[in-house]
Order: structure tokens, then sequence, then C-alpha cells
């Protein structure tokens, strides 16, 4: 079987629904960052607002707890002038005994553009698709399958910090800082719904992507994923331009998958000793939040080539460009 | 009771399939010839270009009652049934509470005397089907109980697996296993593999299934009892108990109809109706599976139909419940594993009818429950159930016109080939023209 057998082609996300990065061309990709880099700028004036959303109504359903995620989309929705209808959906719908579809029908009878929305279960996000196919779906993250514009805005902030050391613009540079451009992903990759839109993401731009983690750590099949799997974490680190960690999520349950947190942290955290062997350029990102301590070092974290808080700092203007493109559509329709 | 007459179709019998007239007068199959002058009265049936055989026979039906009956119970079970052409059904034991004593096992067999069909009953292993404890197995064989399961689980500890088979041998029943080790299953919710891995679905790997298959054959060979494998779903498996067989061992084994027609491509759209236990596997297994069946490895096909509430199959992939129905599709994706147009009617009815009757000792009569026999040759002096199965029609799943209460298919918009045209159960018309009547 083929890495993306069956998947749908997007090449542009213009008035259409945002599950999977897996769906999406490089040209689909890039579009997205070059309109982010247009938004980079509202967000630095002193009126941080713009048109091109209002009147329209994007609802933020987080059926998971998130602060980021959903501080960040909210913030986007309402720099763009959209109205934010904000639910926060306890727990499992189940155990609420409402269905998934009868939820969504709520919220959609309040009259919505779109939903943003973030569930605990794989693939949430495209069911919803499905029951109302007149509403934007912007996927805020899926159980251990998607996050989309985390998996953006990482490859958004790469590319924002290697253009400028070029004394280039991103939008400038295309994908070309891409090629070849050496990633390693260390960590928890088997539940990690960002490692799955990174390596998306980073492989459409043309990036040469490995991964490090303990084999329980893995996901299935990873041989046939289209990443290389490293023998030695060591080796590795000193050979990447970026290095991605992630967080061990415990709370799914992680921690039984690795004897101890101290072992994991000593074969795998990027401790201050592995990141003295790091190339001096490269960069050190998290999607957050941190486990301080096990994932990465307290000290590592807050050294000028962690680029973590800029991460934070692009989501804004992505989700502004997500937001934008898919609720507003093609050019014609938005006049 | 009005007697039939059966017009011009192909009288199905494992040596022949000749065109003939089939009468049946007072439940029995009374005459069979070329042209038979029929009685006044007489119900006519036109069979023209179909297959007259004995009428199928599920071991596999989950009729939810007592206890899901918003799902389906036992009647709409049986209407679904008999829009199938099924004769005879054994409700499965999973049930809340579970079919595992004489109280419940009697309300069951009570309720399925007043549908048109046989009812039978496959009982509980295990008290409340907790894998602990042995359910009076003799007593609810007493009341005709000839199959026994905790389906939906496998007997997890192979200690009460051992006791429970000693146990049966002497009863002459047959224990059948739901072969899937849920400690190497957990939480699973699809088949494991690249693209569980890619979906972010935790996965139940084959061998969840095929562990469970050697151990419970080596178990069979340490005690000497008959055991049933219930809905196979890997070549593996199959292969497991094709080598046991030819060593001697008393082991059947059914296939699903889903496991021979789906594979997991359908769980990439996050579907739950393609959420199921065992799996929907690669499409490699279900080739297997088919292949296996064309060449009579097979002894029965099996719905696993297993209807759910609509809302539950609204909540998300890994929160729906598993299970599809498939009384009303199976015998049409029956047909068409074993080759549509090129398949052998013989076999056809070997695995919808004859084996499964066999498994489910329902071949003949028993007066005690008032069941009649089913899955025999279609000559005199047999009981008179019948389908009339038509293999040249084509048609299209639709999952809102169905009998059951429930509309969890999988087959909506599918094209299938061949539809009953006529059940007769018990000597009495019940579908004529695919209708109830």
């Amino acid at each position: 079987m083929d890495w993306l057998e069956g998947t749908i082609v997007i090449t542009s996300i213009r008035g259409k629904n945002l599950l999977s990065l897996n769906e999406l061309t490089k040209q689909a990709i890039l579009e997205v960052l070059d309109v982010a880099e247009a938004f980079v700028e509202v967000n630095r004036r002193t009126i941080k607002k713009v048109p091109a959303l209002k009147g329209r109504v994007i609802a933020s359903l987080f059926f998971e707890e998130s602060t980021r995620t959903r501080l960040s989309f909210e913030t986007a929705a309402k720099r763009l002038s959209a109205d934010v209808l904000s639910l926060a959906v306890a727990s499992s719908s189940m155990k609420k005994g409402e269905s998934l579809r009868d939820t969504i029908a709520t919220v959609d009878a309040l009259g919505i553009d779109a939903v943003v929305m973030r569930h605990q279960s794989s693939g949430a996000a495209l069911q919803v698709s499905r029951y109302v196919p007149h509403v934007r779906v912007i996927n805020a993250g899926d159980g251990l399958h998607q996050h989309p514009t985390q998996g953006l805005l990482d490859a958004f902030t790469i590319r924002q910090v290697l253009a400028e050391r070029n004394g280039a613009t991103g939008t400038e540079t295309g994908s070309e800082l891409f090629e070849g451009l050496r990633i390693l992903i260390v960590g928890d990759v088997r539940h990690s719904r960002v490692a799955r839109s990174n390596i998306a993401a980073y492989v459409a731009l043309g990036a040469d992507v490995r991964v490090a983690a303990p084999g329980t750590l893995l996901p299935e099949c990873v041989s046939d994923w289209p990443v290389t799997v490293v023998d030695d974490i060591d080796e590795a680190i000193a050979w990447a331009d970026v290095v991605g960690l992630l967080r061990l999520q415990r709370e799914r349950g992680s921690g039984s998958f690795v004897p101890t947190l101290s072992e994991f942290t000593s074969a795998f955290g990027l401790t201050v000793e592995r990141a003295r062997t790091m190339r001096p350029d490269a960069l050190i990102m998290h999607p957050g939040p941190m486990n301080r301590g096990i994932e990465i070092d307290s000290v590592v974290a807050d050294r000028s080539s962690a680029v973590i808080e800029r991460q934070v700092q692009n989501g804004v203007p992505i989700r502004m460009a997500v937001l934008y493109l898919s609720v507003v559509g093609s050019v014609e329709e938005s006049q | 009771m009005r007697s039939i007459i059966i017009r011009q179709g192909a009288v199905i019998t494992p040596s022949s399939h000749d065109v003939a007239d089939v009468l049946i007068v007072d439940g029995v199959i009374a005459q069979i010839g070329e042209r038979i002058d029929a009685p006044s009265g007489a119900n006519e049936i036109d069979a023209r270009d179909c297959w007259i055989g004995p009428g199928f026979v599920d071991l596999h039906a989950h009729l939810r009652d007592p206890g899901r009956e918003e799902a389906e119970n036992i009647e709409s079970g049986a209407r679904a049934g008999a829009l199938g052409g099924y004769t005879a059904l054994v409700a499965m034991p999973n049930t809340e509470p579970a079919l595992d004593n004489v109280a419940i096992v009697s309300y069951v067999l009570d309720r399925g005397a007043r549908t048109p069909l046989d009812v039978s009953v496959a009982g509980a292993i295990t008290q409340g089907r907790r894998g602990e404890l042995l359910a009076p197995l003799a007593e609810m064989a007493a009341l005709g109980v000839r199959l026994f399961t905790d389906d939906g689980i496998g007997v997890q500890d192979p200690s009460v697996m051992r006791r429970a088979l000693a146990y049966a041998k002497p009863l002459g029943v047959t224990l059948a296993q739901h072969c899937e080790d849920e400690r190497l299953a957990a939480h699973g919710t699809m088949n494991e593999g690249l693209l569980s891995s890619r979906l972010g679905l935790i996965g139940r790997p084959a061998l969840a299934e095929e562990l469970m298959v050697m151990r419970d054959i080596e178990l069979v060979r340490l005690t000497g009892a008959t055991m049933h494998f219930l809905h196979l779903s890997t070549a593996r498996s199959v292969a497991l108990v094709v080598g046991a067989r030819r060593e001697g061992l008393a082991v059947t084994c059914e296939v699903a109809p889903h496991h021979i027609t789906l594979d997991e491509s359908s769980c990439a759209t996050f579907d739950p109706l393609f959420k199921v236990h065992p799996p929907l596997r690669r499409a490699s297994d279900v080739e297997a599976l088919r292949e296996a069946l064309r060449h009579g490895d097979i002894d029965a096909v099996a719905t696993d139909h297993a209807p759910h509430a609509p809302e539950l199959k609204d909540l998300p992939f890994d929160e729906a419940p598993a299970g599809m129905l498939g009384l009303e599709h199976c015998a049409a994706l029956t047909y068409e594993a074993l080759g549509a147009d090129s398949s052998s009617p013989e076999q056809f009815f070997s695995v919808m009818s004859r084996g499964p009757a066999r498994i489910a000792q329902l071949r003949h009569g028993d007066r005690r429950v008032r069941h009649s026999g089913h899955g025999g040759d279609v000559v005199v002096g047999e009981d008179a159930n019948l389908v009339i199965f038509d293999p040249t029609t084509r048609w299209t799943g639709d999952r809102h016109s169905l009998a059951s209460r429930a509309t969890n298919s999988p087959y909506h918009g599918r094209p299938l080939v061949g539809k009953v045209r006529a059940t007769i159960a018990k000597g009495r018309l019940i579908v004529d023209n695919g209708e109830l009547t």
C-alpha cells in the first residue's frame, strides 16, 4: 500500500475544508504560507484588524481541552472581523449522551459559515464535514490523526526564520529553503497528530525528514512512512538543520510505552549535552505545551535557537490565512 | 395450509440442478417433477431463471432482544431474515441480559416460535459472558441449545476455555469462539497496518485473532471437543483451521459477508458504518477468504448481523459500537464472492444452508423446540424450508428501505447481483416477489 493511497488531492484550500495536510499539494501549502505572510503585518499594527470576514460567523467547537490553539484561532477570527461563537463541549460526546451529528446540527442551526473543531477522536472533523456539507470545517486537532494548522505554522516558522537569515522574505523564497532541509522529529511520533501533520507538510515541501523515538513510540508500519527512522539519535542531532520535539503524550497513556520518564529523557530528550552537539545555526522547535525536563531541558528550551515562541506567534497569521482562504473561497466569490 | 407450487426453477442438489416443478403440501415437499398439476387454490411461484434450494441458515444473528429492542427485536430480525432468504436463525447471546440461563433462552425461543422462521439460540459459554464461570450449559442443552459462545468477546482465559470444552464434549454441543485476544487488540478500532497508522486510529492486529485461533485449535486437540470458529477474517486464520481439520480435529469455521466484500480502505472515511470486530482486513485477506470459500474450505457464510441504533453510529469512529447489518444482503454478497456468474449453485447452498444447518444441528426437526429440518436436499419428504434465489437480478443496496429496525448497513449504494425472490419457511410462503407476504 502506498503511503497516500486513497487520499484526495487539494491544490488550493480556497472554499474548501482543511482536514488533513496529507491532502494538500505543495502549491496549496505555499498558498497558505504566502497569505499568512501578508497577515503578519496586520498583527504588527496598532489596530490589528481587517474586514475580510466581516459578517461571517465562525464557531469554535472544542471537545478537548486546549488553551493555545483555541486562543490562537479565536484571535485570528476576530482579527478578520468575523463573529465567533465559542463552545466548550465537555469530555466525550458519548458520556454526554449526544451524538456528534446532533451537536453539530445544533450549532449549525444558529447559522454559521465555518466551524473550527478540536476533538479527542481521530476523524471527528471529517465526520462533521459530512454532516454539514455547506459549512467549512477547519480541523484544529483530531485524536492522533492530524493538526493541520500546527503543521502549517511550523513550516511557516522555519521558512520565516531561514529567509530572514538570507535577508529575504518567505514569499520570495517559495519552497526553495525546504529542498533537502534536514529535519529531525524526536519523541512520541506514535501518538502525535502534530508529527503526522508536520511530516505531511515537510515532505510535500521537499525536506529530508527523519524521526527518532523509542521502538514503542514509533507508529505501526513506520518503514512505509515517507521518513527515515534514525538508529543513533546523537548522530541525527548533529546532522539536523531543524530539531522538532514532540510532547510525550502522558495523558494518552504514553507513559506506559517507556519504562521510566528519566530513561526516555536520557535516551531521547534534548538535554544540554545533546544540544551542545547541534549545528550552530540549527533550530529547535516544540508545538507546546512542553514537558520541561522530559523531552526538552528547560535551559535548552529558553535558548535563542529555540523558536518556540515564534511558533505560537505565527499561529495567528496562519490561522487567519486558513480561515480567510477556506471561508471566503474563490476571488470572485469574495466580491 | 395452502399448497405451494414452484414452477420451472433449477432444483439445486449437491449433484445436479435440473429444471423442475416443486409441489409443497402440508409443510413438506410432496412432489418434484417436470410438469406437475397443481391442486386448486395452490400458491403459484414462477421460478424461471431461479435457483430452488434449501432455505438459508444464519449461524450468527444479533437480534438484540432482550435489551436493545430499539435496534432490533426478534420479530424485526425474523422479517429481515425472511427477506434475505433465511428459514432459520441462530440468535446470539450478547443481549442485555445475556442468554446464559434457561429462563432467558426460553423467552427467546418463545418469541422466535411466534415468527414464521425457526429461531434457535446460541447460549453463552460463561455467566454474563464475563469469561469467568461456566454458564449452565447442560440445562440450556436440555432446551435444545446446540451452540454456545460468548460472541462479541472471546473467552480470554485459556483455563476457562479448556474447562468449557471439557464440559461441553459429553453434552454433544459445539462451542463457538469470537477469536480476538483482547489484550493484544486493546482499544483498537480498525485493522492494524499502514492505514491505521496514517489515520491515527489504534489498530486491532491480525495476530490478536490468529493467536486465539492457534490457542483454541490446541485446546480442541487437548480436549477432543468440537469447536466452531466465528467470523474468521485473515488468510492465516483460515489456513490454521484448514490445517487443523486436515489433522482430523473437529473444527469448523465461518466467514462474515463483510470480510469477503469489504477491506480496510473503507475505514479511511472514518465512517463508523465500517467499524466491526474483527475489523475489515487487507485486500489480500479478502481475496484469500474468497479463494478459500470457492475452494470449499469455509463451512458457512454467517451474517454477524449486528444492528445498532442510528445515533450510536453517529458517534466518532473510536466511540461508536462495532458491527454492521447483514441479513438482507448476505446472499447477494456471497454470490458475488463466489464469482457471481461463475459461482457454483452447489457451493452457494453449501455455505448458505447445508454447512450452517449441520453446525447448528438444525438438519433434522426437533419436536421439543418445535423446529423443522433445514439445509436438507430438495427431495420429496423433506420439510419445506426453501428459498427461490434469482441470480440474475441486479439491484442496489439501500439502507433506508430495510426490514431491520436499524440502518447500519455498509452496502448503501453498492450494486448487488442476485436477489431472493421467495422464501418458504415451514411450508408457508413468507416472501413472494421479493416482498414479505
